[in-house]
């Protein structure tokens, strides 16, 4: 743990935390545009770029499609690329965020969640991100600001890596991280960097059998981005499909190293579990939530309460069988999401666990709890409750209603 | 500001192509040939991207590809966006030491549709930010890969799938958008017009667009004979007689100093070789509707406003 002496202690909010990583990562290209709550990371990106304390092109492009589009056709030019966004923002990328990984293009993007309209709201939720769930990037959800910093550092080596090449989304909830101060230990710059190390590019079959590297130079040329009809597509999908397959290993070995160098784990890159071996009743969350979580755990652990938490840190790809695994002694689980799947069961977390478990012996009660939609708080008191719901259905041995609402009005 | 490169015919066909035979477009279609011609133009290496549209579809159906250059497809509102991406990227690791070569020039490609409509607002971005590319706009008039729908480059008068001649309307009712003068207000180092039948000033201005520090707009004209209901074998000939009339004067604008063409300056010295409208309009059967007694007055209508614009251009030269 030689490095972990090397770390700084700096007060920084979770955009901050996320711009400082960017900047230790040796990003070539950043492309943005200012959505709030993101607008911060860009500013303090620009403020980094007008210092010449990072060597990155810094496109200061006029919409989010044009940010995602200039971050793919500079990934496939050869460039180390970034950008953030957050709810509207994301939504018009969406068209190009599937551009993105279809054609293998490793962008890191940060994503400050944040509800969709309408109304218009900039407060925290996931549907954003939970929109963008089958666009095949890699989700990768912070719990507070010192994760967010961790998972920026890490994305680019699970983005880049030959065996995935696929773009990665660091997700970090609205204005709860991207806006309150927290003390975040950080790498030095030459430990960063070193750990990020250069991109490294596949080599590919190019024009007339000639082998080339897997980017857009005139000595070699390829094309990126044809015209697929139903004779190749499929199988190209499929490809990601396969790059998507190869994730959980490289996520849980890229976050093995850094833990190395760091001293911090998030359980094993994938999930990350508390309090949950024993554990008789479990909630399931994602992002910050987990935190006050963890809070009503230790208190009702010190009550005598088995009770425990599952953070899903990796949605996609879902680490299906981690989860199994890891509900197998609990007897009630309560999956709580931060969106709403419209005229569908419950939200997508709520979905997913639930589809987990059906193929297995793993049978827990299971209830949804929709909650937080628009920033709307959700404070100990109501987690509490979940639990104490958990707790009356092993006492009744029923679950009465499936999907449930948190401290929303009749 | 540009470099004195002379060549001949001979010395065009010599050099290699970079968007290669065996691609897909239809006979007598003229944007190929505007993409041949503009990619003879070149003075090294180049990254080219696309814009969904029938260049895109035509040169790249998996798993062969009319690309002997690098070349990148994302989406069809953003190539622009691609553009500058594509230079950004090669600003920075030309800097970092992480690419050979000294200079790799970047050329976009766009139909109208990506251009005048869905793709502006990436277009505009792009030349503001200064970028160093140059956009071609090959203009066939409408949406002909997606089955001529009208688009904001669709001439007044024009039948389209979704501006039909009916009984009552008689095709497109809206004007063609002054796309080149809205880049030319952009401030942007150069702009220009081009025909493919002058080949020679269409490569003179495609290489001043690919010297030119900073963002460059080269409008082609492009006649379309699935759309333009033309005969396949006098694509070049309309883009002729586009010029003759008047209706797609050739032009440049250099820092925003407009001056008429070899082709157009002719005209403009010597009136009388004007030609009407209507030898053009009679040449294609997305006209044809104007030739009947009733919509007959709009054939006037056309000549009228063909004739307020150029007179309007000539102001700009400096001519009149």
């Amino acid at each position: 743990m030689e490095s972990v002496a090397k770390q700084k202690l700096l007060a920084l909010n979770g955009d901050e935390a996320v711009a400082y990583a960017a900047k230790q990562s040796d990003v070539d290209v950043a492309a943005a545009y200012p959505v709030t709550p993101q607008t911060i990371i860009v500013e303090r990106f620009s403020e980094y770029v007008a210092n010449g304390e990072v060597d990155t092109e810094f496109v200061c492009v006029e919409s989010e499609h044009s940010a995602m589009t200039a971050c793919i056709t500079a990934s496939a030019t050869g460039a180390r690329t970034f950008t953030a966004t957050a709810a509207p923002g994301l939504a018009l990328m969406h068209e190009m965020l599937y551009v993105a990984s279809g054609c293998r293009a490793p962008v890191v993007m940060t994503v400050v969640n944040r509800a969709l309209s309408a109304p218009i709201n900039i407060h925290c939720d996931h549907s954003d991100s939970m929109s963008e769930r089958d666009s095949g990037w890699i989700q990768i959800y912070a719990e507070n600001s010192q994760e967010a910093y961790d998972s920026m550092i890490q994305a680019f080596r699970i983005a880049e890596n030959p065996e995935i090449l696929l773009p990665v989304m660091v997700c970090l909830d609205g204005f709860t991280l991207s806006h309150a101060l927290e003390n975040v230990h950080v790498l030095s710059d030459d430990i960063a960097k070193k750990f990020v190390g250069t991109r490294q590019f596949p080599r590919v079959t190019a024009h007339e059998g000639k082998d080339a590297s897997f980017r857009l130079d005139p000595e070699n040329p390829i094309s990126i981005g044809p015209i697929a009809f139903p004779n190749y597509y499929f199988e190209i999908k499929r490809q990601q499909e396969e790059a998507m397959k190869n994730a959980p290993k490289i996520i849980q070995q890229v976050h093995e190293e850094y833990a190395q160098i760091s001293g911090r784990h998030y359980g094993n890159g994938l999930l990350d579990a508390y309090c949950l071996e024993d554990a008789e009743i479990a909630i399931i969350c994602l992002g910050s939530t987990a935190g006050t979580v963890k809070t009503v755990v230790n208190e009702l652990r010190a009550e005598g309460v088995k009770a425990g938490l599952l953070r899903i840190r990796s949605f996609r790809p879902l680490p299906v069988e981690g989860i199994v695994k890891a509900l197998e002694k609990v007897r009630a689980v309560a999956v709580m999401d931060r969106s709403l799947s419209f005229g569908g069961h419950g939200g997508p977390v709520f979905h997913e666990v639930h589809h987990a478990l059906y193929d297995t012996p793993v049978h827990p009660y299971i209830v949804n709890y929709i909650y937080g939609l628009g920033g709307r708080d959700t404070s100990p008191s109501h987690i509490r409750k979940i639990y104490e719901d958990l707790q009356g259905i092993l006492q009744t041995q029923r679950v009465e209603d499936p999907v449930r609402y948190v401290r929303l009005r009749g | 500001m540009f470099s004195e490169w002379k060549f001949t015919a001979k010395d065009i066909a010599e050099k290699a192509d970079l968007f290669m035979s065996g691609h897909r477009a239809c006979a007598g279609c003229a944007a190929a040939t505007v993409m041949r011609l503009v990619l003879k133009a070149v003075r090294g290496p180049i990254i080219a991207t696309s814009a969904t549209g029938c260049m895109e579809v035509v040169s790249s159906i998996y798993p062969y590809t009319s690309w002997a250059t690098p070349w990148i497809h994302t989406a069809f509102e953003n190539v622009a966006a691609n553009a500058s991406g594509i230079e950004a990227a090669l600003k920075i690791l030309k800097k970092k030491g992480r690419i050979k070569q000294q200079r790799i020039d970047v050329i976009a490609f766009a139909g109208d549709g990506g251009t005048y409509d869905i793709g502006i607002q990436a277009l505009s971005g792009a030349v503001e930010r200064g970028h160093d590319f140059l956009y071609v706009l090959y203009d066939n008039e409408a949406y002909m890969n997606t089955g001529i729908q009208r688009s904001g480059g669709t001439p007044h008068g024009a039948s389209t799938t979704t501006s039909p001649a009916g009984t009552v309307i008689p095709g497109k009712v809206q004007y063609k958008k002054p796309i080149a003068d809205i880049m030319v207000a952009h401030d942007m180092p150069y702009v220009a017009t081009a025909s493919p039948h002058y080949w020679r000033d269409l490569i003179t201005k495609a290489r001043k667009g690919i010297e030119v520090d900073g963002p460059a707009f080269l409008h082609t004209f492009a006649p379309c004979p699935r759309g333009w209901r033309s005969d396949p074998s006098k694509s070049i000939e309309i883009s002729r007689i586009a010029v003759e009339t008047c209706i797609f004067p050739l032009w440049e604008a250099i820092n925003g100093e407009y001056q008429l063409s070899a082709p157009s300056k002719v005209i403009a010295l010597r009136p009388e070789r004007k030609k009407p409208v209507r030898e053009y309009l009679k040449m294609q059967g997305r006209f044809r509707h104007l030739f009947t007694p009733k919509f007959e007055k709009i054939i006037d209508e056309i000549q009228q406003l063909t004739d307020k614009r150029w007179q309007r251009l000539l102001k700009k030269c400096g001519i009149v």
